[in-house]
C-alpha cells in the first residue's frame, strides 16, 4: 500500500474509532439522564416503578399546601383527572407555585409519597403566546401604583 | 396613521428585498453590470424602510399608543420608558422585526464597506441576504404583524413580563441577534462562492472579518444572557441547557470551528469545502434556533409563540434556505482537495481536531435538545434530557481541546517542529502542576477545582509563553498583528472561563434557610444576618424588601436588599441581591414568608457564596474581545480590484491575491 | 456522494420537526390535563353584578347547559375575546353567564358598557374564592356546564374563531347527542 493510501486509511480508521467512542458516550449519557414524566394516576397504576427517579406532573390540589412550622419542609398534593399523589419537598418553592397551578416535580417515590428534589411551576403552555400579558389573576391591592415612588432599582 | 406607515414600510421593504434578491443574481450570472449594480441601492433602500418601521414601533411604545395591539399587549402606562423600548422586542412579533432589522444592519454595512469586492461576487452575497430578508419580511407581514390595531383602544395595556424588566434584557436580544443573524454574512459569502465557482481562497479572506465580528457579538450576547439569568432568575445558576439557550450556543460552537477553519483555508487553501460547510451549518443552526423557540415543538421556560401556522411557515423557509444551500453544496463544493498538503503534526491537523470536537459538541447539544421531540416521535413517552447529559459530554469534549490549546500557535503550518512543542509542554505543564499543588491546599481536596486550575494555568502559561516568544523574536510593530493579538486574548479568555466555571461550580456554597428577623446564618466564610422585611414600591411594582447584613469575621461588610416584587398586573418576581466582587459574589434571594399572614416574621432565604463566578463572564468577554480584534486585521480588507470584469462574471482576484482560477 | 450527507441529514431533521408540529396540533399543548372535566362544577352562590340583593347559585342554573365566562376589566385578553362573545358565542343559543373575577364592580360595569354586554347575567366573585374552586388562575377562561351541573369543557385563554369551530361546537354537538 502506498504511503498516501496508508495515510488515508489511518485517517479513516481514526475517525471511525473516534465516532464510535463519541456515539457510545452520547448513548451512555442519554440513558443516564433521560427523565420520564408521569401523572399521579399513571404512577398509581404502577407505570413508574421501573424508574428510580422520574418527573411527576399535575396540578396542585387547592388547599393541600402545608408548610412545616420550623423548617423549610412543605407538603402538597399533586392531582390529575384520576389520581392524586402526596409530595414532600424541602426548600424554597418557585414564585409561581400556588393552588391549582400546573407543576412538574423531579424526585423519587418513598413509601407511597413522592419526595421531590426539584419543583417547577409551569406557565400554561396555552399562554405562551400571550404570556406577557396579564395571565395570572391576582388580587392587586394597589391598582394605582404610586408614580412618585423613588425606588426603581432593577438589579 | 403612523402604525400603518410602519406596515407600509415593511411592504416596501419586502418588494425591495425581492429586487435585491433576484436581479443581482441574474446579473452576476449573465454578466450584466446594470443588474448587478442594483444590489447595493436595493440593500440601502430596504434598510431605510426597515429602519423606519422599527422606528415607528419604538415610537408607538414611547407614546403609549395602545391602539396598536402589540403595544397594548406588552406595555402599560406605568412601565418606564427604557423598559418600553425593551418591550419592542420582548414578544414574538417585535423580535421578528428585530431580526429583520439586524439583518439589514449587516446588509447595509456590507454594502457600504465592500466596494472593493468584485461586483459579481458582491452581487451574489447581497442577493442571498436579500432573499433571506424576503422570507422574514413575508413571515412578519403575513403571520406576525406588530402593527395590527386593536379597536376599541384600551385605556391601559398589559405588561412586559417582569422577568424581562432588567437592563440585561434590553441589550441581550439585539446583541445576540447581531451574532446569530451576522452568520448570514458568512453564509452569503459561501453561497456566492459556490454559485460563482469562486474556487480561489481570496473570498475566505474577505469573509473572515465579518465572521469574526458576528462571532464576537454572539459571544457577548450569550454572556449577557447568562449574566441576566443569574441576576434575574433567583436561583444563582448561570446556564441551564435550556432549549432557548442551546439554540444560541450551537451556532456559537460551530462558529468557533468556522473562524478557525477560515484561517486554514485563507492561509493555506486547504479544506475549502469544510469551511463552506461550516458556514452553512452555523447559519442553519441560527435559523433552527429561531424555529425552535417559536414553533412550539419544544416547550421551554422562555419560548415564544407556539402556533402551528407559524411553525409551518418557518419550517418551509428552513427547507428552502438550508435544504437549498446544502443541495448547492453537494453539487458545487470544490471537488478537489486543493491547497498545500500538511503533515499529521501541523497546525492544520490541530485545528481540524479542534473543529471536530466543537462540531461534535454542537451535534450532541442538538441531540439532547431535540430528544423530547424524538421521544414523542418514537412513542417513548414524555421524556426530557437532564442537564448532566450536556454538562458531562461537554466537559469530555472540551478537555482535549483545552489540552491542545497551548500548542496551537506553536504548531507550524504544514509541518510542526516537535522540539518546540515539547518545550512549551514542559513549561506549561510544570506551571500547571505547581499551581495545582498550591490549589490543593486551599481547595480542600475539591478535585474539580484543582483540575480547573491545572487546566487554566496550562492554557494561560502556554499562551503567555508564546507571547514572550513573539516579543523576543519579532521587531517592534510586527509582534502582534490584530489577528494574532485577537487569538492570544481569546485563548486567554478560555483560561479565565475555565477557572470561573470549575471554581464556582465546585467551591460555591448554597443554603436555603428559614430565618426569623435577627437570626444569623453562616455560609462559606460569611455570616448573614436577616434584619427583617419592609414594604417598598417602584414605578410599576410594590415589593417586600428584606435587609440582610453580611459580616465577615464579625465586621459588617455590606447590607443587601433582596426583594419580592408584585407587579401591577399581579406577576411575582424575585429580585435577588448580589454583592459583586472579582473573586466572589454574595447572592441573597428572598423565598417566601413562612407564614403568609405575617410578612414581618420569619422568611425562607436562599444564601450563596459563589467564588470566582464573575470569571465565567470575564472569560467570555475576553473571547469576545479577541474575536473583535481579529476582525480588525488589516490584512483582511480587500484592496481595490484593479482588473476588468470578465464576461462570465468572475474577476481577477484583488491585487494581493494569488489569482488562481480553477 | 458524501457531499449529500448533510442534505439528507437535514431532511431527516425536517421530518422530525414536521412531525413535531403535527403532533402539537393533535395533542393538547398542556402536559397536564385539567382535572375538572367531567366532574361536577363546584357549588357556588354569587351576587349579581350591580344588584347585590340578587344571588345566582348553581342549583338555579341546572336543567340547561350554559357557558360560564371568566372575565375582568383589568384583563387585556378579554378585550380580544369580547367580539366573539358578542357574536359567535351568543349565536350558539346557550345562556352566557359572565363571571366577573376579582374585579371592582364599577370598573366592571363601565367595561361592559364600553365593550358591550353579551351575558344573560353577570355574577361577581370579588375575592376570587369561588374562582379557586373552579380552578381559575387566569382570565379569560370559559366553562361549558351541562344540564346536570357537570363541567364538560374548559377553555383557558381567549376564545378564537378556531377554538369556537374546533373545540366548542364539537363539545356542544357531543352534548346534544347525549340528549343531555
Amino acid at each position: 500500500m502506498n504511503p498516501t493510501r496508508k495515510r488515508r486509511l489511518a485517517i479513516v480508521i481514526s475517525v471511525i474509532v473516534a465516532a464510535v467512542i463519541a456515539v457510545g458516550l452520547i448513548v451512555f449519557a442519554l440513558q443516564r439522564n433521560m427523565n420520564y414524566l408521569f401523572t399521579p394516576s399513571q404512577v398509581q397504576q404502577g407505570q413508574a416503578t421501573q424508574y428510580p427517579s422520574f418527573r411527576l406532573g399535575g396540578m396542585v390540589k387547592a388547599g393541600s399546601i402545608q408548610r412545616a412550622a420550623d423548617s423549610l419542609k412543605v407538603s402538597f398534593i399533586v392531582v390529575d383527572a384520576d389520581g392524586a399523589m402526596p409530595v414532600e419537598y424541602t426548600g424554597i418553592l418557585p414564585d409561581l407555585f400556588r393552588d391549582n397551578q400546573s407543576v412538574i416535580t423531579t424526585g423519587r417515590m418513598d413509601d407511597g409519597r413522592f419526595i421531590a428534589s426539584e419543583v417547577l411551576a409551569k406557565h400554561d403552555e396555552n399562554y405562551m403566546p400571550k404570556e406577557l400579558k396579564d395571565a395570572m389573576a391576582k388580587a392587586h391591592q394597589n391598582r394605582k401604583i404610586d408614580d412618585t415612588a423613588m425606588k426603581d432599582t432593577p438589579q | 396613521m403612523i402604525p400603518e406607515l410602519g406596515q407600509f414600510a415593511l411592504a416596501l421593504a419586502l418588494i425591495l428585498a425581492l429586487v435585491q434578491g433576484i436581479l443581482p443574481i441574474i446579473g452576476a450570472w449573465r454578466g450584466n453590470a446594470a443588474l448587478m449594480a442594483v444590489a447595493r441601492p436595493a440593500a440601502a433602500g430596504q434598510g431605510v424602510f426597515v429602519f423606519f418601521a422599527m422606528g415607528v414601533l419604538i415610537y408607538a411604545f414611547l407614546t403609549y399608543d395602545f391602539s396598536v395591539a402589540y403595544v397594548a399587549d406588552n406595555s402599560n402606562l406605568a412601565l418606564p420608558w427604557y423598559y418600553r423600548i425593551t418591550a419592542v422586542w420582548g414578544a414574538h412579533e417585535g423580535s421578528m422585526l428585530l431580526w429583520v432589522f439586524i439583518l439589514n444592519v449587516w446588509s447595509v454595512a456590507l454594502a457600504t464597506f465592500s466596494r472593493q469586492l468584485p461586483p459579481a461576487f458582491l452581487s451574489r452575497v447581497l442577493a442571498v441576504l436579500g432573499l433571506i430578508g424576503v422570507g422574514f419580511l413575508a413571515f412578519i407581514l403575513f403571520t406576525s404583524n406588530p402593527f395590527l390595531r386593536m379597536l376599541p383602544m384600551p385605556a391601559d395595556g398589559g405588561d412586559l413580563n417582569p422577568v424581562l424588566q432588567d437592563p440585561g434584557m434590553t441589550f441581550h436580544p439585539p446583541v445576540l441577534y447581531m451574532g446569530y443573524v451576522g452568520f448570514s454574512v458568512a453564509f452569503a459569502f459561501s453561497i456566492a462562492a459556490l454559485l460563482g465557482g469562486e474556487l480561489e481562497q481570496a473570498w475566505v479572506r474577505w469573509a473572515r472579518p465579518w465572521t469574526n465580528a458576528a462571532w464576537a457579538f454572539l459571544t457577548l450576547g450569550i454572556v449577557a444572557g447568562s449574566w441576566w439569568a443569574y441576576a434575574e432568575l433567583g436561583w444563582g445558576g448561570w446556564w441551564f441547557w435550556d432549549p432557548v439557550e442551546n439554540a444560541s450556543f450551537m451556532p456559537w460552537l460551530v462558529g468557533v470551528a468556522l473562524i478557525h477553519a477560515q484561517a486554514v483555508t485563507e492561509k493555506r487553501g486547504s479544506l475549502p469545502a469544510w469551511t463552506i460547510l461550516l458556514s452553512l451549518f452555523a447559519f442553519s443552526l441560527s435559523l433552527l434556533g429561531t424555529f425552535l423557540v417559536r414553533s412550539g415543538v419544544l416547550t421551554s421556560v422562555h419560548a415564544f409563540a407556539s402556533d402551528p401556522r407559524r411553525g409551518l411557515f418557518i419550517l418551509g423557509f428552513l427547507v428552502i434556505v438550508i435544504g437549498g444551500s446544502l443541495l448547492l453544496y453537494a453539487v458545487r463544493a470544490p471537488k478537489v482537495a486543493k491547497g498545500k498538503a500538511f503533515a499529521p503534526l501541523s497546525r492544520e491537523t490541530g485545528i481540524m481536531i479542534a473543529n471536530l470536537l466543537f462540531t461534535t459538541a454542537a451535534a450532541m447539544v442538538l441531540l439532547g435538545t431535540l430528544f423530547p421531540l424524538i421521544g414523542d416521535a418514537l412513542n417513548l413517552g414524555r421524556v426530557s434530557v437532564g442537564p448532566p447529559y450536556f454538562g458531562f459530554l461537554f466537559v469530555l469534549l472540551m478537555a482535549p481541546a483545552v489540552l491542545l490549546l497551548p500548542f496551537g500557535p506553536y504548531l507550524r503550518w504544514g509541518k510542526a517542529e516537535g522540539r518546540q512543542l515539547t518545550a512549551v509542554a514542559l513549561r506549561a505543564g510544570v506551571a500547571a502542576v505547581i499551581c495545582a499543588i498550591v490549589a490543593a491546599f486551599f481547595a480542600d481536596g475539591h478535585l474539580r477545582a484543582i483540575a480547573g486550575i491545572a487546566g487554566a494555568i496550562w492554557v494561560a502559561a502556554g499562551t503567555l509563553s508564546y507571547v514572550v516568544k513573539r516579543w523576543r523574536e519579532m521587531p517592534r510593530g510586527r509582534r502582534f498583528p490584530a489577528e494574532m493579538a485577537g487569538m492570544l486574548i481569546a485563548h486567554t479568555g478560555v483560561a479565565i472561563f475555565v477557572i470561573g466555571v470549575m471554581l464556582s461550580e465546585s467551591l460555591s456554597v448554597e443554603r436555603d434557610v428559614r430565618m426569623a428577623p435577627g437570626e444569623t446564618a453562616t455560609v462559606g466564610s460569611y455570616a448573614f444576618r436577616f434584619d427583617g422585611v419592609r414594604e417598598t414600591t417602584g414605578p410599576n411594582w410594590r415589593a417586600d424588601e428584606g435587609e440582610v447584613t453580611i459580616l465577615s469575621d464579625g465586621k459588617v461588610m455590606t447590607t443587601m436588599h433582596p426583594q419580592k416584587r408584585t407587579y401591577s398586573r399581579g406577576q411575582i418576581q424575585t429580585e435577588s441581591a448580589i454583592d459583586a466582587g472579582l473573586f466572589r459574589d454574595i447572592y441573597v434571594a428572598l423565598g417566601e414568608p413562612m407564614d403568609a399572614t405575617d410578612v414581618e416574621g420569619a422568611w425562607a432565604l436562599r444564601l450563596y457564596d459563589k467564588p470566582f463566578v464573575r470569571w465565567i463572564w470575564l472569560g467570555g468577554l475576553f473571547m469576545m474581545a479577541g474575536g473583535a480584534l481579529a476582525a480588525c486585521e488589516r490584512r483582511f480588507r480587500a484592496k481595490k480590484v484593479a482588473a476588468v470584469t470578465q464576461a462570465n462574471g468572475t474577476t481577477q482576484a484583488d491585487g494581493t491575491g494569488t489569482g488562481s482560477l480553477a | 456522494m458524501t457531499r449529500l450527507v448533510p442534505f439528507f441529514g437535514f431532511l431527516l431533521l425536517v421530518a422530525l420537526f414536521g412531525f413535531g408540529i403535527w403532533w402539537n396540533t393533535q395533542h393538547d399543548q398542556h402536559e397536564i390535563a385539567s382535572p375538572l372535566i367531567d366532574k361536577p362544577a363546584p357549588a357556588y352562590a354569587l351576587p349579581v353584578l350591580g344588584e347585590a340583593q340578587r344571588t345566582v347559585d348553581k342549583a338555579s342554573m341546572l336543567g340547561k347547559p350554559y357557558f360560564l365566562n371568566v372575565f375582568a376589566s383589568w384583563c387585556i385578553e378579554c378585550v380580544h375575546e369580547h367580539p366573539i362573545m358578542m357574536t359567535g358565542m351568543k349565536q350558539l343559543g346557550l345562556p352566557l353567564v359572565g363571571f366577573n373575577y376579582k374585579d371592582d364592580p364599577q370598573a366592571a360595569t363601565a367595561w361592559l358598557d364600553q365593550h358591550g354586554n353579551p351575558f344573560d347575567v353577570v355574577i361577581a366573585d370579588r375575592e376570587g374564592r369561588t374562582g379557586i374552586d373552579f380552578g381559575v388562575y387566569a382570565a379569560p377562561e370559559t366553562f361549558l356546564i351541562d344540564a346536570k351541573g357537570v363541567i364538560r369543557y374548559k377553555r383557558i385563554g381567549p376564545i378564537t374563531p378556531e377554538v369556537l369551530d374546533r373545540e366548542i361546537r364539537p363539545a356542544l354537538a357531543a352534548l346534544a347527542k347525549e340528549g343531555s
